[in-house]
């Protein structure tokens, strides 16, 4: 019979064949641990009685969420997990290189069939790659670092196929918040998704990383796309015959299939305080705002910067908004210069801020107070999570969120 | 059997409305633990006594990794959670921890906070108000991990 692509990814890691429902222990390829979890790491690794870790290349340590430090005690944090790498060896430490989900797949630490876990729910989005990537706790993390194993139930998968090309406003965000919205927050709980179709075909591995990112959204274990030559140029590599075999065979056995039509789609917004409660743009035209948010490891890639520069040149920012741009590394950061497309954002009026977490996980650079509204690309509108509980997050593309910043008010993107 | 008051929450409850990302950067579960559900009642942490249930809808736990999430109600002795459906990461971190999370597909729509509920694990029922609710049984795998106290005990017995 058939597999799906996280069967098979399974089958290759364990050496034996599975089927949804089974529970397995899987041999773990890589792990990213972040700032805001070390210390508890730390201490689990240590109440296990753990001597070392299991490979200390295997183990990726990013400091995003906290830099630069907004508080006097987030430097705590980073002096905890520079004791960690020091004390069990660890080389891979990335200290302001930008946000963890961006730097995994752009370092090279992940491979088209990978199986890789992390301290943040987003873990997901190494499946723009090909690989089996999931979130957990810092209790399974420390036990993975003293194991190198963890336990996992193989999940049912659902296909999404969306053949044909996109319309000229809509990004990958808006086919992945329709998504989230058909499915609803639950609907791919304990689920892999899978993608597939020309318009998946056709989209560059950033594209599918903003959808593999927002999989857990849906409740999704994991998001999986089939490795191809760009994912090969991305990754620095050559695919070898496993990897080139992560496709869903035609009677693999998947939970549901859903189908779209690229043609169909519109630029949407997900509308406060749920992901899933979706709205085209059109019917929320004329809300007024009063910041723009550009970035976060959902968003915050060239190509969405790219798109938010040709929106805004030449144009100005609403003077009553602030537009906060933040690319996802440094990078990104550097190629942004580069190319002059900081320089658009600027003299647009952006405020552009250093690779990191902090406006989008509501630490800093940005927080906003009782009544205010933000148009925003990251991934969660959860009340309190961009400030206080009495802000409302619309969460949209860059080009999207870049028109609204022009017009000082929700408006469909050109 | 466990005998304790109902706390009620709603459909998609999300891990930032348990305890708010701002807190994660107290140093340990007992001082975070005074803020947890702080956004939806600010006095949930007084009210609740050793023993009691949280009980919620669809999708508890939904949103981020943080084990803070079902750390903070064990610290304040919630004895158990009862939904209709987990997240799938809140539920892994709190079996982990030794915290019961338990799928009862009926119960969540018939009670209210301040109901008194008895769980009995063993026979996978729950009692309130007089009606008896079945309840999902655990994988056998996790069922262990739960029985041994979470995760570190089960390591370490492994070991043994």
């Amino acid at each position: 019979m058939g597999e799906t692509i996280i069967e098979k990814i399974i089958r290759h890691n364990t050496g034996k064949a599975v089927k949804p429902g089974d529970i397995v222990t899987v041999n773990v390829d890589r792990v990213m641990i972040h700032d805001i979890f070390i210390p508890f790491v730390a201490d689990k690794f240590e109440e296990m009685g753990f001597q070392k870790l299991w490979d200390p290349d295997k183990v990726v340590l990013i400091y995003d969420h906290l830099v630069p430090a907004s508080q006097q005690d987030d430097t705590r944090h980073f002096h905890v997990g520079d004791a960690f790498a020091a004390k069990y060896g660890m080389k891979n430490v990335h200290r302001s290189d930008g946000i963890c989900h961006q730097l995994m797949t752009e370092a090279g630490y992940v491979k088209p069939g990978n199986i890789v876990f992390g301290t943040d729910s987003h873990t997901t989005t190494y499946g723009c790659v090909g690989a089996f990537s999931s979130g957990i706790g810092y209790t399974e993390m420390a036990s993975i670092l003293g194991t190198g194993t963890m336990w996992i139930k193989v999940p049912e998968t659902i296909k999404v196929v969306i053949d044909g090309e996109l319309p000229e406003n809509v990004m990958s965000k808006d086919i992945i918040l329709r998504l989230i919205g058909d499915l609803r927050a639950d609907g791919a709980t304990y689920r892999a998704l899978e993608f597939s179709g020309s318009t998946i075909e056709n989209m560059s591995v950033a594209s599918r990383m903003t959808m593999a990112n927002m999989a857990i959204e849906a409740g999704a274990k994991c998001a999986l796309f089939t490795p191809d030559e760009k994912t090969a140029a991305y990754c620095e590599t050559e695919l070898d015959e496993f990897q080139k075999s992560l496709v869903g065979d035609e009677d693999a056995v998947y939970m549901k299939t859903m189908t779209y039509k690229a043609e169909d789609f519109v630029p949407v917004m997900a509308c406060p305080s749920q992901v899933d409660k979706i709205r085209d743009v059109s019917e929320l035209q004329g809300e007024t705002i009063d910041q723009v948010f550009i970035g976060s490891c959902t968003n915050g890639r060239l190509e969405d910067l790219m798109a938010a520069a040709e929106v805004l040149k030449g144009k100005k920012v609403a003077d009553f908004v602030k537009l906060i741009v933040t690319p996802a590394s440094r990078k990104i950061y550097r190629q942004a210069i580069e190319l002059g497309i900081l320089d658009t954002l600027a003299e647009a009026g952006a405020i552009i801020t250093h690779p990191g977490c902090g406006l989008c996980c509501g630490r800093t650079g940005g927080i906003l107070t009782d009544g205010e509204k933000v148009v925003a690309t990251n991934n969660r509108n959860f009340l309190g999570r961009m400030g206080t509980s009495k802000v409302q997050i619309y969460l949209a593309s860059p080009k999207t969120a870049a028109a609204c910043a022009i017009a000082g008010k929700i408006v469909m993107p050109e | 059997m466990d005998k304790g008051t109902i706390f009620k929450f709603h459909n998609d409850l999300d891990t930032d409305q348990i305890i708010a990302s701002q807190y994660l950067l107290l140093p340990n579960l007992d001082e975070m633990k005074s803020h947890t559900f702080e956004s939806l009642d600010p006095d949930f942490s007084k009210k609740v006594k050793p023993g009691d249930f949280v009980v919620g809808g669809e999708n508890f736990g939904c949103g981020s990794s943080r084990e803070q999430a079902p750390g903070v109600l064990k610290a304040l002795g919630v004895k158990a959670v009862i939904a209709k459906s987990f997240a799938r990461i809140f539920f892994r971190n709190a079996i982990n921890i030794g915290l019961p999370a338990i799928v009862c597909k009926d119960l969540p729509d018939d009670v209210k906070t301040g109901d008194t509920m008895e769980l009995h694990m063993s026979e996978g029922t729950a009692v309130a108000n007089g009606k008896t609710y079945s309840c999902t049984k655990l994988p056998e795998y996790m069922q262990n991990i739960l029985n041994q106290g979470g995760l570190i005990a089960s390591l370490n017995r492994e070991e043994e």
